[in-house]
């Protein structure tokens, strides 16, 4: 069947019409004149502006934080939508219905919000105080701040197909005498993983970019907790667009290899996956 | 389901635990600090902090706003993801990646690359002037920005499902001679309606709260292309403490709304089909 | 159904988008004021005043449509595109920009007078209640035990006038030795305890999360920080302090193209009317008028030995030697 599935389907057209449209409207065009702005610069001096020591400490804030930040939402979305598809328990509805939420504040908002919480004088800051740990103005609190911003990324990806999953599989493995835990990571985790990856990399990329809370909960130390998004910030603040695309266009082209990557984990996994059934 | 042995429900009480405290300290204590925050110096001022005749035009840009973009973002969702599922081609995965690219980009350099397209230092500015369109500085570039951030939220919802489902049942409708707009209605959209669900839900709540896109595009002109976010800003700045938590409380407020419709309609949905 | 719905409703928003570009009346006349953060109350009780006053003189009734945000970025989108009849910076630097990008015409510092700063604001220090720490100057910045919160120069255009209050400071008791003082500004940088992006995030940090033991703010934001929780802070003024001035300019390019150019060359001058000084003065600006900055004397201390712009070359040069790539603001940074 792999082999064998030409279009059949109509309406090929239409809907590769519409979407290359609207992609490029939106995204190519001016992703273009990103690349455009940048080209001004020479190699030497692009390669000059994006290994300066401070870009490069930023670099590694950033990548750092984003990927902590991600892989706590990737397990904890993933034990979220098992906890909200698979069980009931009371004021379920209300845990799911708040799943949205940290999309629609701004992020400054949460960041205030967080800085307060977090600093030593707020409510879990001096909890974790009396052990000696700082949140707010560290790279915990950066961390912090960017798992709030990706929270739903995982949960909504994951949860579709955990609705879908047939639970005869895991019921037909359960009388073949399967533990659970082997159920789990052989039937369950398979269908669920391409999903998990996919929420996973648009919340790396999200916080990767991620300004507006960061900025108040960072303490934005050079070398310490600068991220990269503020470095682009403070060269507009100069007027130094190319600067400021040169450093967008790293950061966009290590998101975009990080997103093609889990695209690609994903599709093969899907065709395990089929070819398995 | 089968019965559920002492090891099961041991299990099922932790994992609900670790989901309540997580949630609990991640989200519902921020939320609650921005609500105590608008809420502090009394009934009164808050009141007139969201009453006031600026906020008000501000929500009624930023409902524009969120309407738009999710509309053109389900219809783009919906066509992007039946192309990429249902049907074979080259550059398939560029295609996709591609899609995402928009939630990765820093909302700063998102705003930017806007105005560098349509601003006055493009080659294109003066034909727009010319035509009187104005793209930035105006609605049209707030919505603009409002849909590229929201871009793959809905179609990222649609891809995996209609993965997982394949496509025998559509291919067997086609040679059952259906058209498209028939498959589409009896076949595929059973299965992606609660994926539709989540990806509108999910493109609403971030397009009413974008900030950092929007601020870059929006010339904070009061009253015309000042948004909810960007109104909060401005308050904040002016040292108004209060009010502006108050102007963030009503984007909780407005989010919660449409997270106790979607709510009402799963359930509607859930029992009509159990 | 639904996609036919969807579009209609996009064709909706693009005829409001349309539709928002329309005109008002003939005997309204509307004017864009850009401007930083925070003037808004500003410019809100200076917007009334001007209206009577334009319909006073010609019959006409004007309305200003006011923008607030960072003062660079409010200069980058005049720049690209933003219809702005006036704008009132923080920095003449920023105008500066605008000027190179053809939007304004040189010259337009000596439009109004007082270099087209109406008027003029400081920097000075928020501390605690009773000043438990015994902050009296900028000496006590660079104590071992004084934590500082001061936002990011290279972030924050109105920051950069704190640092180079600073630097004045340093500059005079080392009697211009260069060295000396790059080590006392770089020694004050290493006790800033968070390097906020702007103004108000270092005020949130200082009063609202209490962190750090002095606030380094313009005059007027040290006192709306007070106005909330008098009870709590307490201002000190430095012996020596910056005069910062925030510019004003008509953008020459819009006016002309939108035949405006009257009644915003107005809406700039009657800021130096007596009446508008005053309301300067009530939101915490040094009025340029030293008639009404002396009626003031109670509020903002007049002993303050204030250094210019001028000391440090002007903008430009302040710009490349100090906050440019690699620049001294750069260098107290690196390892």
């Amino acid at each position: 069947m792999k082999k064998g599935s030409k279009r059949v389907i109509p309406g090929f057209g239409l809907s590769l019409g519409v979407t290359l449209s609207v992609l490029s409207i939106v995204v190519l065009i001016p992703l273009a004149s990103l690349v455009v702005y940048t080209a001004k610069l020479s190699p030497a001096e692009f390669w000059e502006t994006i290994t300066r020591p401070r870009v490069l400490a930023s670099f590694r804030v950033s990548l750092l934080t984003a990927f902590a930040a991600s892989a706590i939402n990737a397990v904890m979305g993933v034990i979220l939508a098992w906890v909200l598809v698979r069980y009931r328990f009371p004021m379920k509805r209300m845990l799911n219905g708040m799943i949205e939420l940290p999309f629609a504040l701004p992020t400054a908002v949460a960041g205030i919000a967080l800085t307060s919480l977090t600093a030593d004088t707020g409510l879990v800051g001096k909890f974790f105080a009396r052990f000696g740990i700082q949140i707010a103005y560290t790279r915990v609190g950066i961390t912090v701040a960017l798992v709030f911003v990706g929270i739903p990324f995982v949960v909504r990806t994951v949860q579709p197909i955990l609705e879908k999953l047939d639970s005869t599989y895991e019921e037909a493995a359960g009388v073949l005498g399967a533990s659970r835990i082997r159920i789990f990571w052989q039937v369950i985790f398979p269908e669920i993983l391409p999903a998990a990856l996919t929420g996973f990399g648009l919340a790396f990329g999200r916080c990767l970019g991620e300004y507006g809370s960061v900025v108040f909960i960072a303490g934005n130390q050079p070398y310490e907790t600068e991220i990269t998004p503020l470095i682009i910030m403070s060269k507009l603040q100069e007027y130094d667009y190319t600067s400021a695309t040169s450093i967008a266009l790293v950061m966009l082209v290590a998101a975009f290899l990080i997103l093609f990557l889990t695209n690609l984990v994903q599709s093969r996994s899907s065709k395990i996956l089929k070819g398995g059934q | 389901m089968h019965e559920e042995t002492v090891g099961s429900k041991i299990v099922k009480w932790v994992l609900i635990g670790v989901s309540v405290l997580f949630l609990v300290v991640m989200l519902l204590l921020p939320l609650a600090t921005v609500i105590s925050e608008a809420l502090r110096d009394g009934w009164k001022t808050y009141q007139a902090a969201v009453t006031d005749k600026y906020t008000v035009k501000a929500v009624l840009l930023t409902l524009e706003a969120t309407a738009i973009a999710v509309g053109v973002n389900t219809v783009f969702g919906v066509f992007a993801a039946l192309a990429v599922t249902k049907y074979q081609f080259r550059g398939k995965k560029v295609l996709t990646t591609l899609i995402d690219v928009p939630v990765t980009i820093s909302p700063i350099i998102a705003g930017l690359i806007f105005l560098l397209t349509f601003g006055r230092q493009s080659v294109i500015y003066p034909l727009l002037h010319d035509l009187g369109i104005h793209v930035v500085f105006a609605v049209p570039g707030i919505v603009l920005a409002t849909i590229f951030v929201t871009f793959p939220f809905v179609s990222r919802e649609l891809i995996p499902v209609l993965e997982s489902q394949g496509t025998d049942e559509e291919e067997a409708a086609a040679l059952m001679g259906a058209n498209a707009w028939t498959i589409f209605r009896k076949v595929t959209f059973p299965h992606i309606k609660w994926a539709l669900l989540y990806g509108v839900v999910l493109c609403a709540a971030r397009a009413m709260g974008e900030f950092g896109a929007v601020s870059v595009l929006s010339g904070h002109l009061r009253g015309r292309t000042n948004t909810l976010p960007l109104h909060v800003e401005i308050l904040f700045n002016e040292f108004q403490y209060v009010p502006a938590f108050a102007a963030s409380s009503i984007l909780v407020l407005m989010a919660i709304v449409i997270l106790v419709i979607r709510s009402l309609i799963e359930h509607r949905g859930g029992k009509r089909d159990s | 159904m639904k996609i036919q719905k969807c579009i209609g409703l996009l064709l909706a928003a693009v005829l409001a988008g349309g539709t928002f570009t329309g005109c008002g009346d003939h005997n309204t006349v509307s004017i864009v004021n850009v401007s930083y953060d925070p003037t808004r109350e500003l410019y809100t009780d200076y917007n009334t005043i001007f209206a009577e006053h334009w319909k006073e003189q010609t019959g006409q009734d004007v309305e200003v449509i006011q923008s607030h945000g960072g003062s660079g970025k409010q200069a980058l989108e005049v720049a690209n595109g933003l219809e702005a009849d006036v704008v009132t910076l923080a920095l003449e630097y920023d105008i500066d920009s605008l000027e190179k990008a053809g939007l304004i015409e040189d010259g337009w510092v000596d439009e109004f007078p007082d270099d087209s700063a109406p008027y003029t604001s400081t920097i000075v220090f928020l501390v605690r209640k009773d000043n438990p720490k015994h902050i009296q100057d900028w000496d006590d910045l660079v104590r071992d035990d004084v934590d500082v919160i001061t936002p990011n120069p290279k972030t924050s255009g109105g920051a950069r006038w704190n640092y180079l209050a600073a630097w004045a400071y340093a500059d005079r008791k080392y009697n211009g030795d260069t060295q000396q003082t790059e080590d006392f500004v770089k020694k004050m940088y290493q006790n800033v305890l968070v390097l906020d992006s702007g103004a108000r995030g270092a005020t949130t940090t200082f009063v609202e999360n209490g962190q750090g033991d002095v606030l380094v703010a313009w005059e007027n934001e040290a006192y709306l920080s007070m106005r909330d929780n008098p009870e709590d802070y307490e201002i000190v003024n430095p012996s020596i302090s910056i005069l910062a001035q925030p510019s004003v300019a008509v953008v020459d390019d819009v006016v002309d193209d939108r035949g405006t150019r009257d009644v915003a060359t107005e809406y700039l001058q009657y800021l130096y009317s007596d009446a508008a000084q005053r309301i300067a003065a009530k939101h915490y600006y040094r009025p340029t008028n030293s008639e009404i900055l002396k009626e003031y004397a109670d509020v903002f201390d007049l002993n303050i030995d204030l250094v210019s712009i001028q000391d440090f070359g002007g903008w430009d040069e302040a710009q490349k030697v100090h906050f440019s790539d690699g620049g001294i603001f750069d260098q107290i940074y690196e390892k």
